[in-house]
C-alpha cells in the first residue's frame, strides 16, 4: 500500500492505495466515482477515459500511484455546480448522441479533449478525434453532429436528420 | 390504435422530443449494475475450460479452499440443475463434459476480486480430451460425435421446436408451401448457391453483470443487467424449483443488449455462490474476454438456396436449407432457426417454397438472439442471391427485385395475406435508389473514380422481419398520477439504450393531452413492483407496451371523469379535460384539476370520494397462432417492419480495399414516434450491420479455440468507418394495431447492410462473394478470382464458401 494524495473535480482526495491497483478502480471503488466506466480494461475501448492534467488518459491503463499529486476531471466534474450540464453534455442531449449511455462518460471527455485543442474542428477532425472510443449504440452520426453544434458548424441541411418519403 | 390520427392534430407522438433518460446518462449519475455495490458484498471468478470439448475426470478444489478471504466454491459435480429457454440443455457449470472452449467449470466467491481469481488459478482440473465437432455440417454426418447424448431425456417446448434426438440437431423447422418441385420443372432458370456468415459478438459495452443475495430463508434478490426480467426470473425459478413470489429481480440502466441479455445468463451461477456463502451478496462481473467465450454469441449460419426463376423475370419456387450453428447450447438459437425459417425468403413473394432449416450443437461457445434475430444472416445471402439470380436472368437487380416483392394481396411464407396496410417495400426501394442516383454515376462521382482509380459501385437490399415471439405474448403498463397531477408510468419493458420509454412517454402524454414533461417513465425495474411483460426483445416493445400505456392512459382518465362527474354535478359525456383539468363543456369555469382529484377529491366540508387515481393497461398479441409443425403455415407475425438500404461503395480493384461513401436508408415504421429516436436507431443498427460487414468474426483453430476473444483482435467499428454520407428515411404505412399506427424499427437497420455492400462490391468489380465479413483481403481474393480463405475455423475441410454458382438455363456469359 502507498498513500497517495491528487485533485479530483476540484476536492482534494489522501488514500492509501495497494499499488497493483488501476486508477479506474482507484476511482469506481476507492472514490466512489463511478460514472467513469470499464468497457474492456485493455486500453481498447475508451469508456474509462479522464482527464489527468489536462491530458485524456485511458485511465484502466494508468497506476492509481501514478496519479499522485496529480489532478484529475471526470464526468461527475463535467457539469455546473447547480447542476446544469455543460455546452458538450447540452449538445449530446439535443442530438440525441446518447442511447445506452455507457460509453458517454468516456467520449464527453474525449470530446472535450478535442474541442481544447481544436476550438473548431472540421467533421474529418471530429470522426478522428473521437477515433478512440468505442460506442456500440448510436453509430456515431449523431456524436458527430453533436460535436459541430457545440461549435456552431452544424450545417443546416443536417439539422432536420429524418427524412419522411 | 389512433392509426387514422393526422399528423398535424397530434402534439408529442411523432415531434422532437429530449430523451428521458439523457442527463443521467450524461452525467454519470445513472446507476448500472456494475457500479452498484451490495453491503457484506463477495465477488465472484469463474474458471473456464481450456478445451473445446473434454471430459472432466476430477477436480480439485482443495488448494482454493484454504485460500484465505474465499468463501465458496462450486464445481458442477455439486450442481443437479438444468437450465433452458426453449430446450432444457444446460448446466450452470459443466457436469462431466465441457462442451465448448470458455465454457464455466467451477466458480469462486471471495472477499475481494483478487482473491477470487487467485482461487481460480488454484484450482486444478483434469480433463480427458475428447475430439471436437466444430462444423455444423459435420455435425451432421452419421458418425459425428454427439454434443448432447442424452437430447432425447431433455424437456422443450413443444409447440414450437422440434429436436431429432441421436443426433446434433436441436431443432427442425419446415416450412412447406404449394409444390416446389413442380415449380423447377416448369422455371426457365434455376439457380442455386451458398451463402456463410461466421459467428460474431454482440459486443455491449458494459459486459454481463450480475448480484445476486439468496438468502437462507429461500429469499433471492438478483440485480442484474438483463434484458427481460420477468422471463430471467420465470426461467431461475423453474431451474431452481422455487416459487415466483421468492424471487425479485431488479434491472437498472444497462449498457446495451443487442440480445445478449436478452434471456437468463451468469444469475444462477451467481446465486448458488450466494446460497453457499451463507445468503451474503455475491457479484460477478464478466470481463471482455468473458463476453466472447462465457456467453452466448450470434449463430453461424450456411444458408443454401435454389431458386427457380420464370422467362418474364417472377421466382416461380424457391428451396431453401439453413444450418444454423447453435454452439454447445440451443438458447435462443433455435427460435433464431424457426423465425428465419418463416421469414427465409426475405420480402418476396414465392408461390412454391420448401424451408428446411436445422439448429445444430457443435462444441463451440453458444449462439443466442442478435439484433434482428437471424435476419441479419440470413438476408445476407437471400439478397446476395437476388442479384445473382438477376444477373443470371440478364435483368437489373432492382427491376428484378420489384417484381417479385411482396405486395398487397401476396401471401407470406407461411401462408399470411399481405394487405395494403401492412406496409411497403416498394416505397423504401424507391426511396433507396433515389437517394444513391441508382442506376448511373453523377458526374462528380465519374471525375472522383478518375481521380482516384477506384471503381464506383451501386447496390440495394431489401429486407423484412417481424417479432419472433409466442402469440400469446402479453404486457402491462400502470399509470399512477401523482399529487401534484404529474404522472409516472411502471413497465418490465426495460430501455438499455433504444429509447422505449422516451416514446412510451410520448404516448402516454398524446393519450392523455399532457405536456410530456409531465410523464415520468420510470427506470430500475423491479419484477416486485413492475407489472408482467414478456421480454424487450423482437422491436416488440412499441407496439405492445405502447398500447398498453395508451389503454393506461385510458383507464386513467376514465377514473378522473367518473370523479369529476361527482364532484362537478354532471354527466361524463359533458366533460371534457386539458392538461390540468377537467371542465364542463357548457360551463368551462366549472372544472376541477386533476391536482384536486390524484389522491382523492375532498369536498370543502372534508368528504372525500376517488381515492388515488391509477391507470392499468393490459395487452396481449392478437389473432397470431403457432404454426402447423410439417407445414409452417400459420399466423406468426405481429407485424412486418420493411424496409431497404442502397449504397455507393469505390473499390480499389489492385488492392480490395474500399470505401463506403453513401449509406441511404428507408424503413416503413408506421408512424414515426420520435423522429430523433428512429434515427438514432436506423444509423446505429446500419454501423452495427457495417461491423458484421466489414470486419466481425470469431476466428477458431482446428481444436476448437477461439482465437480472437478481445477487441484487438475481433474489431467493431469505430468512428472513422462510418460511411462518408448517411441518408435515413422513413414511409409511414400505418399499422392499424399499432400505437398511433407506428411498428417497430429496432433490430431493422442491422438487416440487409452487408447484402447492400457485397452487392456494390460485385457491381464494381465482379467479385463473387459470398462469405461475410468481407475484410479487404477478402474482397482482393474474390476480384482475383481465387478461392475464397477459410480462417474462420482454420484448414476446415470445408470450405466457408464456394463462390460458383449453380445455374441451370441460359445464360451465354456463364456458360451454361
Amino acid at each position: 500500500m502507498r498513500k497517495i494524495r491528487l485533485r479530483i473535480n476540484g476536492d482534494l482526495y489522501e488514500r492509501d492505495v495497494r499499488e497493483s491497483k488501476t486508477l479506474l478502480h482507484f476511482l469506481r471503488e476507492d472514490v466512489g466515482l463511478t460514472g467513469t466506466k470499464e468497457g474492456c480494461g485493455a486500453g481498447e475501448c475508451g469508456a474509462c477515459t479522464v482527464f489527468m492534467n489536462g491530458e485524456t488518459v485511458n485511465s484502466c491503463l494508468v497506476l492509481a500511484v501514478e496519479a499522485d499529486g496529480a489532478d484529475l476531471q471526470t464526468i461527475e466534474g463535467e457539469t455546473a455546480e447547480d447542476g446544469s450540464l455543460s455546452a458538450v453534455q447540452q449538445a449530446f442531449a439535443r442530438h440525441h448522441a446518447v442511447q445506452c449511455g455507457f460509453c458517454t462518460p468516456g467520449m464527453i471527455m474525449t470530446v472535450k479533449d478535442l474541442l481544447q485543442r481544436k476550438p473548431k474542428p472540421t467533421r474529418e477532425e471530429v470522426i478522428h478525434g473521437i477515433e478512440s472510443n468505442f460506442c456500440r449504440c448510436t453509430g456515431y452520426q449523431q456524436i458527430v453532429e453533436a460535436v459541430l453544434d457545440v461549435t456552431g458548424q452544424l450545417p443546416d441541411s443536417e439539422k432536420e436528420g429524418l427524412k419522411y418519403v | 390504435m389512433y392509426e387514422t390520427i393526422p399528423a398535424d392534430e397530434l402534439k408529442t407522438v411523432g415531434r422532437k422530443s429530449p430523451r428521458v433518460d439523457a442527463y443521467e446518462k450524461l452525467t454519470g449519475h445513472a446507476p448500472y449494475v456494475s457500479d452498484m455495490v451490495v453491503s457484506g458484498m463477495l465477488y465472484a471468478a469463474v474458471k473456464q475450460s481450456p478445451h473445446a470439448r473434454a471430459r472432466i475426470r476430477s477436480i480439485d478444489t482443495s488448494r482454493a479452499r484454504e485460500l484465505p478471504g474465499v468463501r465458496a466454491v462450486v464445481t458442477g459435480a455439486e450442481l443437479d440443475y438444468r437450465v433452458g429457454l426453449y430446450v432444457v440443455d444446460k448446466g450452470i457449470l459443466a457436469r462431466d463434459e465441457v462442451r465448448h472452449f470458455g465454457e464455466a467449470v467451477a466458480a469462486v466467491a471471495a472477499d475481494t476480486l483478487m482473491i477470487a481469481q487467485q482461487a481460480v488459478r488454484l484450482i486444478e482440473v483434469d480433463y480427458e480430451l475428447l475430439d471436437p465437432v466444430l462444423h455444423p455440417l459435420k455435425a451432421l454426418e452419421k458418425d459425428a460425435p454427439l454434443v448432447h447424448p442424452r437430447l432425447g431425456d431433455y424437456s422443450y417446448m413443444e409447440a414450437a421446436f422440434t429436436p431429432v434426438p441421436g443426433t446434433n440437431i436441436a431443432n427442425h423447422t419446415k416450412i412447406r408451401k404449394g409444390d416446389v418441385e413442380k415449380a423447377f420443372a416448369e422455371a426457365e432458370w434455376i439457380i442455386e448457391r451458398q451463402y456463410t456468415n461466421p459467428s460474431v459478438q454482440h459486443v455491449p459495452m458494459e459486459t454481463h453483470v450480475a448480484i445476486v443475495r439468496w438468502q437462507p430463508n429461500d429469499e433471492v434478490t438478483i440485480w442484474s443487467s438483463a434484458q427481460s426480467p420477468f422471463t430471467l426470473r420465470n426461467l431461475f425459478c423453474t431451474a431452481m424449483k422455487l416459487p415466483h413470489r421468492n424471487v425479485r429481480v431488479i434491472v437498472p440502466y444497462v449498457g446495451g443488449g443487442f440480445g445478449g441479455k436478452a434471456g437468463i445468463g451468469i444469475e444462477p451461477l451467481v446465486a448458488v455462490l450466494s446460497r453457499l456463502s451463507g445468503g451474503r451478496a455475491v457479484k460477478l462481473t464478466a470481463s471482455r474476454e468473458q463476453e466472447f467465450s462465457l456467453l452466448p454469441c450470434r449463430s453461424q449460419l450456411t444458408y443454401r438456396i435454389k431458386t427457380g426463376v420464370s422467362a418474364d423475370g417472377r421466382i416461380t419456387g424457391q428451396h431453401m436449407t439453413m444450418y444454423w450453428d447453435s454452439g454447445a447450447y440451443a438458447d435462443y438459437a433455435v427460435n433464431v432457426t424457426r423465425a428465419s425459417a418463416y421469414s427465409a425468403a426475405g420480402p418476396y413473394e414465392i408461390p412454391n417454397a420448401w424451408v428446411d432449416a436445422y439448429t445444430i450443437y457443435t462444441n463451440k461457445p453458444f449462439g443466442t438472439a442478435y439484433r434482428g434475430f437471424g435476419h441479419v444472416e440470413f438476408h445476407w445471402g437471400i439478397e446476395r442471391h437476388m442479384d445473382l439470380v438477376a444477373k443470371v436472368i440478364g435483368m437489373d437487380p432492382v427491376e428484378f427485385r420489384r417484381r417479385n416483392t411482396l405486395k398487397a394481396g401476396c401471401r407470406s411464407l407461411t401462408g399470411e395475406l399481405i394487405r395494403e396496410n401492412t406496409g411497403s417495400v416498394d416505397k423504401c426501394l424507391d426511396a433507396v435508389c433515389a437517394s444513391i442516383n441508382y442506376g448511373s454515376l453523377t458526374k462528380q462521382e465519374k471525375e472522383r473514380q478518375k481521380r482516384t482509380g477506384m471503381k464506383i459501385g451501386k447496390g440495394v437490399a431489401c429486407f423484412h422481419k417481424a417479432p419472433a415471439m409466442p402469440p400469446f405474448t402479453a404486457t402491462a403498463v400502470i399509470l399512477k398520477m401523482n399529487e401534484d397531477g404529474t404522472v409516472t408510468a411502471n413497465l418490465a419493458l426495460t430501455d438499455y439504450g433504444q429509447g422505449s420509454y422516451t416514446a412510451i412517454g410520448q404516448i402516454i402524454a398524446e393519450r392523455l393531452g399532457f405536456a410530456v414533461e409531465k410523464v415520468k417513465v420510470a427506470f430500475d425495474c423491479d419484477t416486485d413492483r413492475e407489472p408482467y411483460d414478456w421480454q424487450t426483445v423482437a422491436s416488440k416493445g412499441l407496439i405492445l407496451s405502447g398500447n398498453a400505456a395508451i389503454l393506461a392512459a385510458e383507464d386513467l382518465l376514465a377514473r378522473a371523469y367518473d370523479v369529476a362527474s361527482q364532484a362537478l354535478r354532471c354527466n361524463q359525456i359533458d366533460l371534457a379535460h386539458d392538461g390540468e383539468k377537467i371542465y364542463v363543456k357548457h360551463h368551462p369555469e366549472s372544472a376541477v384539476t386533476f391536482r384536486q382529484m390524484a389522491v382523492g377529491f375532498a369536498y370543502p366540508n372534508g368528504n372525500g370520494i376517488g381515492g388515488p387515481l391509477i391507470g392499468v393497461g393490459r395487452y396481449i398479441a392478437q389473432g397470431l397462432s403457432h404454426l402447423d409443425k410439417a407445414t409452417g403455415q400459420g399466423n406468426p407475425a405481429l407485424d412486418w417492419t420493411y424496409g431497404a438500404h442502397g449504397m455507393i461503395v469505390e473499390v480499389n480493384e489492385k488492392t480490395g480495399e474500399y470505401n463506403i461513401l453513401k449509406v441511404g436508408s428507408a424503413f416503413d415504421v408506421g408512424k414515426v414516434v420520435n423522429p430523433d429516436s428512429v434515427r438514432g436507431q436506423a444509423i446505429g443498427g446500419m454501423m452495427q450491420g457495417l461491423g458484421t460487414a466489414v470486419c466481425e468474426g470469431y476466428i477458431y483453430d482446428e481444436a476448437g479455440h477461439l482465437l480472437n476473444p478481445s477487441f484487438t483482435d475481433n474489431k467493431i467499428p469505430t468512428s472513422v468507418d462510418m460511411p462518408l454520407e448517411i441518408e435515413c428515411m422513413v414511409v409511414e404505412t400505418a399499422q392499424i394495431d399499432g400505437p398511433y399506427g407506428a411498428r417497430g424499427v429496432g433490430e431493422h437497420p442491422m438487416i440487409g447492410v452487408a447484402a447492400a455492400l457485397g452487392n456494390c462490391l460485385q457491381q464494381a468489380t465482379e467479385a463473387e462473394i459470398t462469405h461475410m465479413p468481407m475484410r479487404f483481403e477478402d474482397v482482393w481474393r474474390a476480384i482475383q478470382k481465387r478461392e475464397p480463405v477459410d480462417n474462420w475455423i482454420t484448414k476446415s475441410p470445408y470450405g466457408s464458401c464456394k463462390s460458383s454458382p449453380q445455374v441451370q438455363g441460359h445464360h451465354p456469359e456463364l456458360g451454361c
